[in-house]
């Protein structure tokens, strides 16, 4: 006796058949719809900054007049940030990372510290503002510097570039190491001249990335004061300073609509920066992706 | 290219009788060749697959055995790349034609895999999920489909207590047959089974091999080993492939104590694979 | 002249002192780099802590979290965060009512009908969504998609829920669309193949079998979606207004939490004043809820982990 009905079955496979291509129409489109948003806000800004965007724009300071305003000041201050949030970030990371994936043993401490690590991720960046508000710039009497923003910035990337190290770190083979262990060499010689050269082109790829994140912050610099209206360059990293996101925020939040268009021009600015820094971790990345 | 003929569809469901004259044909294939890109993994197949009987496909692993059986459902075309020529036909139907869906020769064809893989769902659900899919929602009906297809599977009086326990805590060999009784529940009437005891104990290959015999009465079978007393032991036309052509195609008995061929006898006696 | 390899590695050994320090103060070094991730946890949960009891010693607790008006200024002062977390919330209803569809749709799309190919190009588009600095995206609510939704919604504010909830959705589209394809594409294929092999569509395959079995992921990257949308601050700063209000129109000026932190801090007010501290207690609440959401994240993507 035949429990499966074969005529039935065949008469709703048309049915069937159809609903799976219609979805897959439906989520086509659904992808499709990040893309067109992608397309429209780039449009938009491109066609609406480009006016502004000349030589002037960009060797000029902030102005109360849109026509005169420019972002030297802007590019200099997160010129300035990177000067500080660079190396800081990518030791403590790199360090971190090295930490974790070489010396620390399986314990609560070291569980401990990679479930801190991966919350840490997750804080909203306000939160990362207050804290440097409050101990770098109250507490430890930084002020609004470039320094008390660089710190803040660090802590706040710092989860992204742990976790890249650690890939970058784990994804060399064994053999490597054994390699070098098999000669005599002691733990730190075959992290210094083995587990690092392997692990730089990952760490510098994760690591630029991780300082676009810093380049187009805005919030936790908003908080410690980073200043929207700065008519000089930063002197050291005690200076006080402003940086693109802020700059763009100021012009936004101004009701001309000129200084919305200047906001454009800034926008184009940033996005170009973030573009160069990526395609220069891309680069990395795929100059050496297939070494092993 | 053989088109598909329409008045052969009503002759499809009433076959599962087993046919006591001469073997009819449920799948032939002619000029079968077969690429992966510019690999070419099949030359010029020439093949009858008989109905209610076991043909057993060895070869060395590469011969492109499991490539093979993979077409006979239109599996083989996951990997994107690949390229075909020449014609199978099914109960005379062209599988290739636009006009035959491969939903619904899949629906005809079950296969069993190398590796067990059943769903992440419980064993019920694993059962039922190709009768549901189907359109079948009766509960009882459901119930029924089951109790049937894990029997056949010889798995219900291990089973019968924890239906809705999840599949993953069953046993390989257990898995394994959940995935046969998985394909039986469907009522389809080949069974492909590529390697299905590559992965299992002897004791679970045992079993297999039992349920094998057993299947073969209700429903036609073809079978990719690359384990040679298996194939003499279960299958009644067992295939050669060598580096993708058929060497030789013969009933068991014939292939394995008078093989017509060399390579054949080369490989029977184990020098070489 | 042969060189005495042996010999010259005897000399290099008598710098052995050195390589022993060395070889001692480097794990000593980079256990204290992770000591400040640690460190940095404990700044941001005594920070907030400290100042919050501050500012609790002058509102009452009960008031705080009761409170259905926010007035943090002058005489009549009022802190009652209920205002603030319906902003929040609004905010983040908006933005997964967005995200959620699409970023599902396209990782479905991704995982189981798009070619290899289409994948390729598709993937970093999406990553570059991802990369868009959150000012630009406020820039864009506030100047493009506000006017646009205007001419549907003809007195709809300049300062609104839904223009800044949208482009929070998109903005999360990405992340749950690449955790979510994540997820599925970790999905064996032998089982995909095991439901394809029974005559099922792909649509069957990828909605019957793939989904469920990914469902953790799945969910654990909505989960993550919600805690990164109570989290956005630019987008909201920019284009949602600074109006604290209890409500649950979208088409209203609201504020929500971060958008109130910013505000205080570019405002002067006075460092020492109840205005000033009740940026730490809402800090606090915001914090208390992206934590309790990322923690529930990971439980879930752990908890209900299947092992393939």
């Amino acid at each position: 006796m035949n429990l499966v009905d074969k005529q039935l079955v065949q008469r709703r496979m048309n049915r069937r058949i159809l609903k799976s291509r219609i979805m897959r129409q439906l989520f086509f489109l659904a992808t499709a719809f990040g893309i067109v948003v992608l397309a429209v806000l780039l449009y938009r800004i491109f066609s609406e900054g480009i006016a502004y965007l000349d030589w002037e724009f960009l060797t000029s300071f902030a102005s109360r007049f849109p026509e005169e305003s420019g972002i030297k000041a802007a590019i200099a201050g997160s010129l300035w940030l990177m000067v500080v949030t660079a190396p800081i970030s990518l030791i403590l990371g790199v360090g971190t990372a090295i930490y974790l994936e070489e010396y620390a043993r399986e314990n609560k401490f070291t569980r401990f510290i990679r479930m801190n690590i991966s919350n840490l991720a997750g804080v909203p960046s306000v939160v990362f503002g207050l804290l440097g508000l409050t101990v770098f710039v109250r507490l430890m009497e930084m002020g609004r510097s470039v320094m008390a923003g660089g710190l803040t910035m660090s802590l706040l990337i710092l989860p992204i570039i742990v976790v890249a190290a650690q890939e970058a770190i784990r994804s060399i083979p064994k053999d490597q190491y054994e390699a070098s262990y098999a000669m005599g060499a002691t733990k730190w010689q075959t992290v210094r001249r083995v587990v690092l050269p392997a692990a730089i082109p990952g760490i510098l790829t994760g690591g630029i990335l991780a300082l676009s994140r810093a380049i187009g912050e805005t919030a936790p610099l908003l908080m410690i004061g980073a200043l929207s209206f700065v008519a000089y360059l930063p002197e050291n990293i005690w200076s006080s300073f402003t940086v693109l996101p802020i700059q763009i925020f100021n012009w936004t939040g101004r009701p001309q609509e000129e200084f919305h268009l200047v906001a454009s021009a800034g926008i184009i600015i940033l996005l170009l920066a973030l573009l160069l820094m990526n395609s220069i971790a891309v680069l990395i990345r795929n100059k050496f992706s297939k070494r092993y | 290219m053989a088109t598909a003929t329409k008045t052969q569809q009503i002759s499809i469901f009433n076959t599962n009788e087993p046919d006591k004259g001469k073997t009819k044909t449920i799948y032939s294939i002619e000029n079968f060749n077969l690429w992966y890109g510019t690999d070419q993994a099949l030359y010029e197949v020439q093949m009858e697959i008989p109905e209610n009987k076991v043909t057993a496909i060895i070869g060395p692993s590469g011969c492109g055995k499991s490539t093979f059986i993979k077409s006979l459902n239109r599996m083989v075309e996951l990997v994107p790349s690949v390229k075909m020529s020449g014609s199978i036909e099914y109960k005379e139907k062209d599988i290739f034609s636009p006009k035959y869906k491969v939903e619904d020769l899949r629906t005809d064809v079950g296969m069993v895999f190398q590796n067990p893989n059943p769903f992440p769902k419980s064993i019920y659900e694993n059962v039922v999920y190709g009768p549901k899919t189907h359109g079948i929602k009766k509960k009882s009906i459901l119930n029924e489909i089951v109790e049937k297809s894990l029997r056949g599977a010889a798995l219900w009086d291990e089973v019968k207590d924890r239906l809705n326990e999840n599949a993953f805590g069953l046993s390989g060999g257990q898995q394994q047959r959940l995935c046969i009784a998985r394909c039986l529940a469907i009522e389809p009437d080949v069974i492909l089974m590529d390697e299905p005891t590559s992965a299992l104990d002897p004791i679970s290959t045992t079993k297999i091999e039992e349920l094998v015999q057993t299947l073969k009465k209700d429903y036609s079978i073809a079978i990719v080993t690359h384990n040679m007393q298996q194939a003499a032991r279960i299958s009644d036309k067992t295939a050669f492939f060598l580096n993708g052509e058929v060497i030789e195609y013969n009933n068991t008995d014939k292939l394995f104590s008078n093989p017509d061929d060399k390579r054949t006898e080369d490989y029977i006696t184990g020098r070489f694979g | 002249m042969a060189v005495n390899v042996k010999e010259l590695m005897n000399e290099k050994k008598t710098n052995r002192s050195v390589l022993a320090v060395t070889e001692k103060a480097a794990p000593v070094f980079f256990m204290v780099c992770a000591i400040v991730s640690i460190l940095t946890t404990i700044g941001i949960v005594l920070t907030l802590l400290i100042e919050t009891i501050t500012f609790f010693s002058r509102v009452s607790f009960i008031d705080f979290v009761t409170g259905t008006t926010w007035w943090p200024f002058g005489e009549n002062a009022s802190y009652g965060i209920l205002p603030l977390i319906s902003g929040t919330l609004l905010i983040t209803v908006v933005a997964m009512i967005v995200a959620i569809p699409i970023g599902l749709a396209s990782a479905i799309y991704l995982s189981e009908f798009a070619s290899e190919k289409v994948r390729k190009v598709v993937k970093p588009i999406l990553e570059v969504l991802a990369g868009i600095p959150t000012i630009v995206y406020g820039f864009f609510a506030l100047t493009f998609v506000t006017p646009l939704l205007q001419t549907f919604i003809s007195d709809l504010p300049i300062f609104n829920a839904l223009s800044p909830g949208i482009i929070v959705g998109v903005m999360i589209i990405p992340m749950i669309a690449s955790l979510s394809e994540d997820a599925m594409s970790s999905v064996p294929n032998s089982i995909k193949e095991g439901a394809l092999a029974t005559g099922s569509t792909r649509l069957e395959v990828a909605l019957k079998v793939v989904v469920p079995a990914a469902l953790s992921g799945i969910i654990a990257s909505f989960v993550l979606g919600i805690s990164r949308a109570i989290g956005e601050t630019m987008i909201v700063s920019v284009a949602a207004g600074s109006t604290p209000k209890l409500t649950a129109d979208v088409t209203e000026s609201i504020q929500t939490m971060t958008g109130y932190i910013v505000q205080v801090t570019l405002g002067d007010a006075s460092y020492g004043s109840t205005t000033y501290y009740s940026i730490y207690a809402v800090g606090m609440t915001l914090f208390i809820f992206t934590l309790l959401m990322n923690l529930l994240s990971q439980y879930i993507s752990r908890r209900f982990k299947e092992d393939y």
